[in-house]
């Protein structure tokens, strides 16, 4: 005990082990009343070190090689296949990846809503808003570049279609087609690069943007359900916030409560139904990529089926894509003006008037929508329903500015309620 | 109120399940992998009439022993051409011939059935609805797969089959053509239900092929969950021991 005393203080004199341990954990308060929404943030983390973990051994076997193998089949994707199959444990860490990716967007955008309904993009927590807002999006290109990986039909035609989307904006759009595949089709250049991207730029880009997020965080400090700030009220002799308490061990533990019943849910869905309906595991990503038969129905992977169907509501103007696409930029890059678009005097959902209860009621249901609807092939009808889903999400964000000052407002407590 | 319209919007999301493609209706099949003597017959039925001119190039012989077989009942009797077991199965025609010949490669059958919706209901169908038809050039069509490029080929076992239309009016009012019955032009070796059974139990090997751990996996998540659920209960007590002073 006296020799690992003596170790941690020659470690602590050159590097500050013990300070960071007591900065952002023992001694990093956070409010006392978290409730179910707050297990997402570290549940994103868990899935981040899946990934990554898994991500890791995937790659020791799986080859990013477009060129057909003696039988006829693509080497990357017979690849996978020799992964389900004569690795060991290959098919749970392939499983536990597949899985991952779709788990990771539940859990992102569940965070993402509790930010919404607590307001924990007010100042001053701008910044861990913006951070995260760039985390969604690294999330996405790594979603995006990994799904082309099993180099299955859904994998070709779905890069196809959204590296096509590049090539509808004016007068430079063939050219930065061609610079993003390296080629003028999806090709073996397209799939080395984006396996090149997927494994080691994007991470290296999250694991900054996750690092930068959790500095941000504890400068300010957590927001709670209550959106009251804890720091105004502290203990005058040990300056500890009345109303916070040691992230660890409290929230530690509470936390390994949350892991526990996310694994469990994760269990279930990765051990009996892998595909999950084909939501997360389609079933056409089990043809090989074949350049020369389009599939009759091309869709993304769920998670991003709420911009496809902004993307598709969009009538082509002049002849090109172009609008839509723009739509398509513009319903993420308002999600990073949201801090400065709220101009409620409280945070929390709990505190505010019907007017935003309303808005963002209708903001989810029309982004659930949208989602569902980008998973089916358009009618006039279900572009109709997009139109005005699409309309409502933008307005929800545009008009936001005149009916968050509208709003009447309940008078926010001192303290944190139980 | 407003928790409970979230609520009923997210209760009719799902319903509208994923719509099979149009065309003929297909008959079901649930498939059963514990079944191992129906997946040895199904086997069985697979390297006789697919592997000749389809490849399972992601599936070795010898990881048939999942079958409750022994290398040696496989080398004797699954396994004609030669190989060694640690091999995969690949077919005597080669692709490019195949090209030349049918206009199209055969697709390599080892993960089939996950590569459709539905894939065991529509394999299942599939391999029962072939009938004759002098316009192809193979001389046969199929009803799930209309103008299919391969020729019908478990014929011997079902017999051959020409297929009666009958014209009937739409909801629009429009007339359409549609299959009414088979007829049985020559029988094959075996009765109608022996058939379905044997195509039933290749759909069972096929789903077993497409996924050869997913027993494990199952056992597997089983034993995974109950440590989950235990894990659970003790990070649940931890937790409320800790908090138990928070007011």
């Amino acid at each position: 005990m006296q020799m690992l005393k003596q170790l941690l203080g020659w470690v602590d004199d050159r590097f500050p082990l013990t300070a960071t341990w007591k900065e952002h954990l023992s001694e990093y308060y956070a409010p006392k009343n978290f409730n179910f929404w707050y297990f997402f943030g570290s549940l994103a983390l868990l899935v981040l070190v899946l990934q990554l973990v898994t991500g890791i051994f995937l790659t020791m076997h799986y080859k990013p090689d477009a060129s057909l193998n003696a039988a006829g089949v693509p080497v990357a994707f017979a690849s996978v296949e020799y992964i389900m199959r004569d690795v060991d444990w290959g098919w749970l860490i392939r499983y536990l990846h597949a899985t991952g990716a779709s788990m990771f967007f539940v859990v992102v955008y569940l965070h993402m809503f509790r930010g919404l309904i607590y307001g924990s993009y007010q100042k001053p927590r701008e910044l861990i808003w913006i951070f995260g807002c760039f985390i969604y999006v690294a999330l996405m290109a790594e979603a995006f570049m990994g799904y082309l990986l099993p180099w299955g039909q859904m994998s070709f035609w779905g890069a196809q279609v959204i590296v096509n989307l590049f090539t509808a904006i004016p007068f430079v759009g063939e050219e930065i087609g061609i610079w993003i595949r390296g080629d003028y089709v999806i090709s073996d250049a397209t799939l080395t690069r984006f396996f090149a991207f997927h494994v080691a730029a994007v991470p290296l880009v999250l694991l900054g943007l996750v690092v930068m997020h959790l500095v941000a965080l504890h400068e300010v400090g957590s927001n709670n359900p209550d959106g009251v700030e804890i720091k105004k009220l502290k203990d005058p002799v040990t300056h500890i916030p009345l109303d916070g308490i040691p992230f660890h061990p409290y929230y530690t533990v509470k936390d390994i409560l949350g892991v526990a019943v996310f694994l469990i849910v994760f269990s279930v869905i990765m051990f009996f139904t892998p595909e999950m309906g084909g939501y997360f595991l389609e079933a056409n990503n089990f043809v090989p990529a074949d350049p020369f038969k389009t599939p009759q129905h091309i869709a993304p992977l769920w998670y991003f089926t709420a911009y496809y169907s902004i993307l598709r509501a969009v009538p082509p103007m002049f002849d090109s894509q172009f609008p839509g696409v723009i739509a398509m930029g513009m319903a993420i890059v308002v999600l990073f003006l949201l801090p400065w678009l709220d101009k409620s005097p409280v945070k929390s959902i709990r505190y505010r008037g019907p007017i935003y209860k309303w808005a963002l009621t209708l903001f989810i249901v029309s982004f659930l929508i949208l989602s569902y609807l980008g998973t089916l092939s358009t009618t006039s009808g279900r572009t109709l329903v997009a139109q005005i889903c699409s309309v409502i999400y933008f307005a929800f964000f545009i008009l936001m500015p005149w009916y968050t000052r509208m709003d009447k407002t309940k008078p926010e407590p001192e303290r944190v309620t139980a | 109120m407003i928790k409970k319209i979230i609520f009923a919007a997210l209760l009719c999301l799902p319903v509208v399940a994923m719509a099979s493609s149009e065309g003929y209706k297909l008959d079901e099949f649930k498939p059963n992998v514990e079944d191992k003597l129906s997946l040895q017959r199904g086997a069985r039925v697979f390297v006789n009439y697919c592997v000749n001119c389809h490849s399972a190039s992601y599936m070795r012989y010898s990881r048939l022993q999942d079958l409750g077989l022994t290398e040696k009942q496989i080398v004797d009797n699954l396994m004609v051409t030669g190989e060694k077991p640690v091999e995969t199965m690949t077919a005597a025609l080669r692709p490019a011939d195949a090209e030349a010949w049918f206009g199209v490669a055969p697709p390599d059958l080892t993960v089939i059935a996950r590569a459709k919706e539905q894939g065991p209901n529509w394999l299942y169908t599939y391999l029962r609805t072939f009938y004759r038809d002098p316009s192809r050039p193979t001389g046969w069509n199929n009803l799930v797969f209309t103008n299919v490029g391969m020729p019908h080929a478990l014929w011997e076992l079902q017999g051959e089959r020409v297929a009666h239309y009958r014209t009937e009016k739409g909801h629009d009012g429009k007339e359409a053509h549609v299959f009414d019955r088979f007829e049985t032009t020559r029988p094959g070796k075996m009765s109608a239900a022996e058939y379905d059974a044997t195509v039933k139990d290749l759909v069972n090997y096929l789903v077993y092929m497409g996924e050869p751990a997913q027993t494990k996996r199952k056992i597997t998540g089983i034993f995974v969950i109950f440590f989950l659920v235990g894990l659970t209960v003790l990070a649940y007590y931890l937790k409320k021991e800790f908090w138990k002073d928070i007011h």
